[in-house]
């Protein structure tokens, strides 16, 4: 649980604070890199497993060019021919979805089964609760579990060891095998004797105690330099100030991918909200698309699938580069 | 700690003191909401998880003291042995083609100079979707008349499957939506590691005459040993709680062919409303995940990744 394990993650870095011009970043006592620049700059050819010699030779290219084919067209296969089903299995009437063989086209383009899932599965109604729990989720998230990282981390109260010993034990414990204990918990909170169950809270408050949340924080904010924080607490900032001001900013990178690894676990989630909202007008979207999958149209089902995905893949195009951030981060946890 | 010492050296002013105290006020303030979350979220019921098993909990009066009693209802239970046996062949398949492939595929996606981003986009996809969504997609191509895979099956001549619907398919056919959704984080994060192994490696092996294979075996794998060990861990703990895909596809049936350990312990509770039960099978998975935790945490410690 070093901060050397950063080492594949380096887009995890301080960015520049807008502030007075600080020191950048050393980190394990290796000297400090220059300011971050894009990578792209030095593409130079790294070798890998073949030579760019054997490349360069007709042989190597041929078989180059016919693994790449290969991979292109098979990857394209498996990962995206799924897809396109999906999206043109919904626009095929029951006949010709029963079919066979089936059709590769759908005979008619007909954009209306969309509307007709969206009205029968009450879709709207569902994308609009996840997105309240998924929103809500990562605001909560944000405030409890930065707030968090920043007081074990710069302001290193008695015992905060401890407390942060305790957080980063909640992952070592499968989420599966608590799910009945913390179902029992949020319909009757102990002490307080409230029950949680169809409410948002259930979704929102169990997500920020994330311990990994914690510990990603956490290891950014120990690397932000203390002169920084300590020329501002001479100028009299209290933490709060020092927080929203310094440590923030600079800690965009990392909040960027908190941020997106917490939409995305709320929205992706199916046993939890399974549970905790049971309500028909409750249910996340993966959840009232399930519940209702029996009764519907296969091509009225696949329709909503097709709704369902759309959110997610924008999220994709849009955010690929902190998705993928979030990845390498996840995999190095220690 | 530093800080602390350098303090505890210095002579103690009241103004350092007080200082000291609004600091750690001021921490155990930023830290309440954290703290209340994890109690309530995590903690408490990590000790719940533990009273649960040997309790019975019936909603109306307090929980009663039952001993054993749970895990003997459980272990009795005819589903018990094929929730483990289902679990464990689940995780072993979903091994053999989860582990393996997304190597094989970083491996050969290092190497492309060509269409990486597509290529790398492709991959992560079906990770993006919600769960849900990519299993009820599988549930209509298992469909054995008109779905997909007996159509392809048809296409080459051959005869279609159950899927399903056979205790000999069912199982395999959760592997593997199991593993077209999560391919991509493996392979991923492979390339990443791939990515950083030095070029001069691969070249001085070159020279020592070292083939494609050889290159492989003796540069690529110890240089990513490391990294796969801790997937290879990380892997068996997810797919060991395998739950949305009998959820979703099967039901546990044909004949318990695909009951799970989490499968089960989710009927229990809800559709027997044997909490008490449920909470024996989770702790047991508990026991059994924990030793798979504690390696992994031993090799990421020992090895400061």
């Amino acid at each position: 649980m070093s901060s050397s394990t950063v080492r594949s993650s380096s887009d995890l870095r301080p960015g520049r604070p807008a502030r007075p011009a600080p020191p950048p970043a050393a980190r394990d006592g290796r000297p400090s890199r220059p300011p971050r620049r894009r990578r792209k700059a030095p593409e130079r050819p790294v070798r890998g497993l073949v030579s760019p010699q054997t490349l360069s030779t007709t042989h190597g290219r041929i078989i180059y060019w016919i693994i790449l084919v290969t991979v292109v067209v098979g990857f394209t296969a498996i990962f995206v021919f799924p897809l396109y089903w999906m999206v043109t299995g919904a626009m095929k009437s029951s006949d010709e979805l029963a079919q066979i063989p089936p059709s590769f086209f759908p005979t008619s383009i007909d954009w209306g089964v969309y509307k007709e899932a969206w009205d029968q599965l009450d879709l709207g109604l569902f994308l609009r609760n996840t997105i309240v729990y998924a929103a809500g989720a990562w605001l909560f998230t944000l405030v409890i579990d930065v707030t968090a990282a920043y007081a074990l981390s710069k302001l290193r109260p008695v015992l905060g060891k401890v407390v942060l010993g305790g957080m980063l034990a909640t992952l070592m414990i499968p989420p599966t095998v608590i799910l009945l204990p913390a179902y029992l918990t949020v319909k009757d909170l102990p002490i307080l004797g409230w029950n949680l169950l169809n409410t948002p809270w259930a979704i929102w408050l169990p997500a920020a105690a994330n311990g990994f949340f914690i510990f990603l924080l956490k290891r950014f904010f120990d690397s932000i330099p203390r002169e920084l924080l300590e020329a501002a607490e001479i100028d009299g900032a209290g933490p709060v100030r020092i927080l929203w001001s310094i440590v923030l900013p600079v800690s965009r990178p990392i909040i960027g991918v908190v941020s997106i690894l917490s939409v995305m676990s709320v929205w992706k989630d199916f046993v939890w909200p399974l549970l905790v909202l049971p309500d028909g007008d409750k249910m996340s979207i993966s959840v009232g698309i399930s519940s209702l999958s029996a009764q519907m149209p296969q091509n009225v089902l696949m329709a909503a699938l097709v709704i369902a995905s759309i959110p997610a893949i924008v999220v994709f195009f849009v955010f690929q580069r902190s998705i993928m951030a979030g990845l390498t981060a996840g995999s190095l946890k220690g | 700690m530093t800080t602390m010492s350098v303090r505890g050296s210095r002579r103690r002013t009241p103004g350092a003191v007080r200082r000291r105290v609004r600091r750690n006020l001021t921490a155990y303030g930023f830290l309440c909401g954290a703290l209340i979350c994890f109690a309530f979220f995590s903690w408490y019921p990590m000790v719940r998880e533990f009273l649960l098993s040997f309790q019975k909990t019936n909603f109306v009066g307090p929980p009663e003291w039952i001993g054993l009693d749970n895990f003997r209802t459980v272990t009795e239970d005819s589903a018990f042995i094929p929730a483990w046996t289902n679990t464990a062949v689940f995780t072993g398949l979903a091994l053999i083609v989860g582990y393996a492939v997304p190597f094989v595929a970083a491996i050969v996606l290092n190497e492309l100079r060509h269409a990486k981003a597509y290529l790398r986009f492709v991959v992560y996809l079906p990770v993006m979707l919600p769960p849900a969504v990519a299993v009820l997609l599988f549930k209509w191509f298992y469909d054995p008349g008109p779905g997909l895979f007996n159509q392809i099956l048809d296409l080459v001549h051959l005869p279609g499957l159950s899927w399903l619907d056979s205790t000999s398919t069912a199982l395999i056919s959760l592997v593997l939506v199991s593993t077209w959704m999560n391919l991509g984080t493996g392979t991923l994060i492979y390339l990443a590691a791939l990515q950083s192994i030095p070029g001069e490696l691969y070249e001085a092996a070159e020279l020592d005459g070292a083939g494609l294979f050889r290159r492989v075996w003796h540069v690529t794998i110890p240089q990513t040993k490391l990294i796969l060990l801790v997937m290879l861990l990380l892997q068996i703990v997810a797919t060991m709680q395998v739950f949305i895909e009998p959820y979703l596809l099967t039901g546990g049936g044909p004949e318990n062919a695909t009951v799970t350990v989490a499968y089960l312990m989710y009927q229990y509770a809800f559709s027997f409303g044997n909490f008490g039960g449920g909470g024996a099978l989770g702790l047991m998975l508990m026991i059994v995940l924990m030793v798979f935790s504690a390696v992994y945490l031993r090799v990421s410690r020992d090895n400061q990744i």
